[in-house]
């Protein structure tokens, strides 16, 4: 029995061969993968789970593919650690941070998904993959591409900064630089989509590509003991993260993996570009598109494809959502260096800076059992914490002089 | 002839105007709504398109005059 039953529209629920579609013909509503679950409660157990590869591949039975694996063979399974030091400092005593700064191949998030969208892509037998990206989504395509020998197409705006587009040029995909805003290579991408049998990963082949972010949920409560959290804190850009990792914790329930999900769902952005979070905390089952001004530019979508569907997974799991300004994106980055060691990037930044505010608000309580997402890596932007890391402290090169600045004994 | 799909969000104050009527009239363009929210608060329209490229073009600059804002039927893919 195949374990993919169908591709089903998320608003009137009319099915769809597998194949790369992404939008019903009727409602024009998103299209979602639907799975045999009878079939696959046959084959998955824990101890199949635990004794397979050390890769987002564990969870094989549960991910859009149907045969083994052929791109990404790496990426997922990244460490879960127990954030003592951090959890010290906010008042937390069972804090956990999944670490996807330190993803397969291009240390953030998106290789999970990107792993799964070209193993697909391959099945379905393209051999020209694409995407719209700005950042992460580009890097990881571009070097799964690279190593699967696939063509590759990658579309940024046209006012990229320079070293963000070194980290996609490296890998030699076709970049393509789209003059005008972000609405035009926004348009055209979809246009393109449209026009040309390539798999453009977030786009055609969206519905198999966003089931790899259940990965994030699959690995956090295996690495708890086969426990799901109380709370967790999720960074959104379209929503699609946060409402994947909702699937993943109530498949595990429905396949007995897990006995009960107490988990609530709490959605972070940045102020500047807050679409879904101001909705949720003015009640609202809609959002209303803004234009993205933040230094936390892997979030900065202004429409997001999942709000609404984000929306409903937050209010269904009881959780909340915050913001949090530039600055204090900027706190959190070296806060949760500080205390644990891990440069995030921006995303990072409003994942803490939104945990330390619903802790404050006792929105996350002490005993509460906390998972925070940390989905990219600092190194890729360091411009946004260049002016708030201080300076080099300066000394001549005589012994005197060190022992002196710094105010220590000799010899002690 | 061309078929384009897109997700129109109106302004509020605009809610009350038959928008998507006058762009019709005013372009060489057919609308096909599929899906629509419109309450007092919002109002969106998941709608097809269809006619000549550059005109399809015009109508939905057409639309962005009136103070709508105009995605493709995926909204944001540039991530
Ligand atoms: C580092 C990082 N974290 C989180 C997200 C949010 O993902 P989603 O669009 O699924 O909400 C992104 C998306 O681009 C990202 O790059
Ligand atoms: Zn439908």
């Amino acid at each position: 029995m195949p374990k993919m039953q169908a591709l089903s529209c998320r608003e009137c629920g009319k099915e769809y061969p597998t194949r790369d579609l992404h939008v019903c013909e009727l409602c024009f509503g998103p299209l979602e993968v639907k799975y045999d679950y009878e079939a696959i409660k046959g084959r998955i157990s824990r101890a199949k789970i635990e004794s397979g590869p050390y890769s987002l591949w564990r969870y094989h039975d549960l991910l859009p593919v149907e045969g083994e694996p052929t791109v990404g063979l790496y990426a997922g399974f990244t460490p879960l650690i127990r954030a003592r030091n951090l959890g010290a400092f906010l008042g937390i005593d069972e804090l956990y941070l999944k670490n996807d700064c330190v993803n397969h191949p291009t240390l953030s998030f998106k290789d999970r998904v990107v792993a799964v969208a070209l193993t697909r892509a391959r099945e379905l037998g393209f051999e020209t993959v694409a995407c719209a990206s700005t950042g992460n989504l580009a890097n990881s395509v571009a070097a799964h591409a690279a190593a699967a020998g696939m063509q590759c197409y990658v579309f940024i705006p046209g006012d990229l900064e320079a070293a963000k587009i070194l980290g996609n040029l490296i890998y030699r995909p076709n970049v393509v630089e789209v003059e005008g805003t972000y609405d035009d290579v926004n348009r055209l991408c979809s246009e393109i989509a449209g026009e040309h049998r390539w798999a453009f990963v977030n786009i055609n082949i969206r519905p198999y590509y966003a089931e790899g972010s259940k990965t994030l949920a699959f690995e956090t409560v295996e690495q708890l003991g086969w426990r799901a959290p109380d709370q967790v804190v999720i960074p959104m850009a379209s929503g699609s993260l946060l409402t994947k990792i909702w699937k993943g914790l109530k498949e595990f329930e429905k396949l007995g993996l897990l006995d009960h999900v107490p988990t609530k769902l709490n959605g972070a952005q940045a102020e500047g570009c807050s679409p879904i979070a101001t909705a949720y905390r003015q009640g609202r089952d809609f959002f209303k598109p803004v234009k993205p001004q933040t230094i936390a530019k892997s979030l900065a979508i202004g429409n997001p494809a999942d709000g609404y569907y984000a929306l409903k997974a937050t209010a269904e799991s009881k959780g909340a959502m915050e913001t949090v300004t530039d600055d204090e994106i900027v706190d959190a980055i070296k806060l949760l260096a500080q205390t644990e060691g891990i440069f995030a990037e921006t995303a990072g930044g409003v994942t803490i800076g939104v945990l330390r505010k619903l802790v404050k608000q006792g929105v996350i309580r002490r005993n509460d059992v906390t998972v925070a997402y940390i989905t990219g890596n600092g190194l890729k932007t360091q411009e946004a914490v260049i002016d708030a890391v201080g300076r080099p402290i300066r000394i001549q090169p005589s012994l005197t002089h060190f022992t002196k600045t710094f105010g220590l004994k000799e010899g002690a | 002839m061309a078929k384009l799909r897109f997700h129109i969000r109106y302004p509020e104050e605009k809610i009350p105007e038959p928008i998507l009527y006058e762009i019709g009239h005013e372009y060489k363009v057919v609308t096909s709504i599929r899906r629509a929210d419109v309450r007092e608060t919002t109002g969106w329209l998941d709608v097809e398109f269809t006619g000549e490229p550059d005109e399809i073009e015009r109508a939905i600059g057409g639309l962005r005059q009136k103070g709508c804002i105009v995605d493709p039927i995926e909204l944001n893919v540039v991530e």
